[in-house]
């Protein structure tokens, strides 16, 4: 290749980069084109079904402001980084990446694309064009131990997690908490199917626990395999993630599910006002992140009416699952007297609290 | 004892998807071919007898549409591998990504589908009396039939002619075909019961173990039983002993947790593929054992001149 040729191609290629960057900048009229990228395919429940819900409230919620696109079943690493590009170069301009292994294939792109604007779920790491968003989600967990504890008659529960990250652990430190605070006699256990997703293998660590004198179950996984358990073995269920009652008519007592639709409208509408500034927000039943799903038929009144009243008290703040004295199933304090935990020891919450039986895995 | 009971039933339950493909996929090796696209045929299984126990409400029907829906997925493999003679192990790792790719896409809309599924017998005065009449007849009617198919698989490969001829055709194609067996024939037949068969344990997992359906739901068993196989070698009743061994130890590790053992679960999670391989390992350590029962021309492509 000569000189020249060479010089040409490379003003072709600076001009071809102009063009693409030229559109991007100028094509700020119209509709808000917000994208989403799921994990795995959207399906009747689950973690993707409860954001897949959210994007569809918030395009009613904004009629005619927003158009959504989302792509789904996008495998966390190289494949992710691909599709957020492909979507922030085909003109979206606010982009919910919604799983945690998305976070540094987010940033990466984020920086290549200043004008778009991302959110990403449950990381921990913001940029100047990348805002995070999560949900306590344990403040659920705790009120679904509330209506466990008082359901129970064996004062076991049986809880199938899948992998002891702080996310999980404080799931199950909370509901033990809630469970104990109305029913101190009551204990967890514990089962690990180190896999997310794998209906046998849930279906057969809800069965164990069943064996084991467990009479309600709830699970950290993602699919409706231990509810349908519960179902069949005549226990109770607390569901997580979404409603499965469809799934248990009989042994749903509660659900702890996702709601995403009021963050993603008030989101939206901050970009289209144009003062959208990347956040790190936490939220919980306040701030209608997470709703408890409806009561099963078993669940008398006056428990239905215990549950209530902390749902309120913890939407004006004036209950915290984790206050003090509270020590970890060693019999070491973690929180003395009144005490709150802080935002930071709970996002690494690596013990279980007194209640829960048995060792955490990680040696916590 | 009635726990002890429970564990029984419920190991076998565990083991049974495993039972269905591992003892299809041994027909299959016996006759020299390997078909690695079990889990593809299972899940294709499982999504066809889920979508016809919706549509018509009867999960029998549903099992029988598993079953021919495993086999179908299987000639596709027979034709690309037996008469296209291209190579068995891509063409079985491809039938594998084409059948969790196809399942999920035929399955799409009835991921929030519930349906009755096929329930543990209950005989009034048997199901539920002494242990031993649960441990007789307390199972899910599927479990009887996998115990069905071992006998018949185990009486076919070692007590019939066709069988003998079958096993002829895996170890030497060439001669079989030389003395006028129809070699190709038999392979074909081989490998469209190994679909069948892949396809019923996939069918137990939607309409009876765990009767719903969700992309990837076998979860990797098509694998384990391709790994049994070989660690069994090729042993009808190994491969049972090695199925229910693989689902006893899995139970044994929820228990042990669930029990508060502390040994840290992520070690626990290995120990059903740890204890299986020792255990088949050491029962199966003979080498002329191994030698003998390997099939001689597995995995080689025969074309009759």
């Amino acid at each position: 290749m000569s000189r020249t040729t060479r010089r040409m191609t490379l003003a072709t290629i600076a001009a071809c980069a102009l063009a693409l960057a030229l559109p991007a900048a100028a094509q700020d009229k119209g509709p808000l084109k917000t994208c989403f990228v799921y994990v795995s395919p959207i399906s009747d429940a689950g973690w993707t079904h409860q954001h897949d819900i959210a994007r569809i409230q918030m395009e009613k919620n904004l009629a005619g402001k927003v158009t959504t696109k989302y792509v789904e079943n996008v495998p966390e690493g190289a494949d992710a980084e691909r599709v957020i590009r492909d979507l922030a170069q085909s003109g979206c301009k606010l982009i919910f990446t919604t799983s945690f292994g998305y976070m540094n294939p987010t940033l990466k792109v984020a920086k290549q694309f200043p004008n778009v604007d991302f959110e990403h779920a449950t990381g921990y790491r913001t940029a100047k064009n990348v805002g995070i968003y999560n949900a306590r989600f344990y403040e659920g967990r705790y009120l679904a131990g509330i209506v466990a504890g008082k359901m129970t008659k064996t004062n076991i529960a049986g809880y199938v997690a899948a992998f002891p990250i702080p996310e999980v652990v404080m799931g199950i430190d909370a509901f033990t908490r809630g469970m104990r605070s109305v029913n101190p006699k009551a204990v967890v256990k514990v089962v690990w199917t180190s896999s997310w997703f794998d209906p046998g293998r849930e279906s057969e660590a809800a069965n164990t626990l069943v064996a084991q004198g467990a009479d309600v179950l709830t699970h950290h996984t993602d699919s409706t395999a231990v509810v349908q358990a519960a179902e069949a073995k005549h226990v109770y269920a607390v569901a997580y993630h979404s409603d499965m009652s469809k799934y248990g008519p009989d042994a749903q007592i509660t659900a702890v599910t996702h709601v995403w639709d009021k963050y993603y409208t008030h989101v939206a509408q901050t970009v289209l006002d144009g003062t959208w500034k990347p956040d790190h927000v936490w939220g919980g039943i306040k701030d209608g992140m997470i709703k408890m799903g409806p009561f099963g038929k078993a669940v008398p009144q006056d428990v239905r009416d215990l549950e209530e009243k902390a749902e309120a008290e913890i939407a004006a703040g004036k209950l915290n699952p984790f206050t003090g004295p509270m020590k970890d199933n060693q019999g070491k304090l973690r929180l003395t007297a009144g005490q709150t935990i802080t935002d930071d020891a709970l996002s690494k919450m690596n013990y279980y609290v007194e209640g829960v039986e048995g060792t955490l895995p990680s040696g916590g | 004892m009635d726990t002890c009971a429970q564990l029984v039933i419920l190991t076998l339950a565990a083991g049974t998807p495993l039972v269905f493909a591992a003892l299809g996929e041994l027909v299959v090796e016996k006759a020299g071919v390997l078909n690695l696209g079990v889990e593809g045929m299972m899940l294709t299984g499982a999504v066809a007898s889920f979508i016809v126990t919706a549509d018509t409400h009867s999960p029998w029907l549903g099992v029988g549409a598993g079953a021919l829906a495993g086999a179908a997925l299987s000639l596709v493999f027979a034709v690309i591998a037996l008469t296209l003679l291209a190579n068995q192990v891509a063409t079985g790792l491809a039938l594998s990504l084409f059948g969790v790719g196809l399942s999920a896409f035929v399955g799409r809309g009835y991921i929030s589908v519930v349906i009755e599924g096929i329930k543990p017998l209950s005989i009034p005065g048997l199901s539920d009396a002494a242990i031993v009449g649960r441990l007789l007849f307390g199972h899910n009617p599927m479990v009887y039939l996998s115990l069905a198919l071992f006998v018949a698989v185990q009486w076919f490969l070692h007590r019939t002619r066709t069988g003998l001829v079958l096993r002829a055709v895996g170890e030497s194609p060439a001669s079989a075909h030389a003395i006028g067996h129809r070699v190709i024939a038999l392979r074909y037949a081989a490998v469209l019961f190994g679909g069948a068969c892949a396809g019923l344990g996939g069918a137990y997992m939607a309409v009876a173990y765990t009767p719903s359906w969700a992309e990837g739901m076998t979860a990797g068993r098509g694998w384990i039983a391709l790994a049994l196989l070989v660690f069994a070698t090729w042993k009808p009743w190994r491969v049972l002993a090695g199925a229910y061994l693989f689902g006893g130890v899995t139970l044994a590790q929820f228990q042990a947790q669930a029990a508060g053992v502390a040994i840290p679960s992520q070690l626990l999670a290995m120990l059903p593929y740890v204890a299986t391989i020792v255990v088949l390992a050491i029962i199966s350590r003979d080498a002329t054992t191994i030698r003998l029962n390997a099939p001689a021309s597995l995995g080689r492509p025969f074309h009759p001149e």
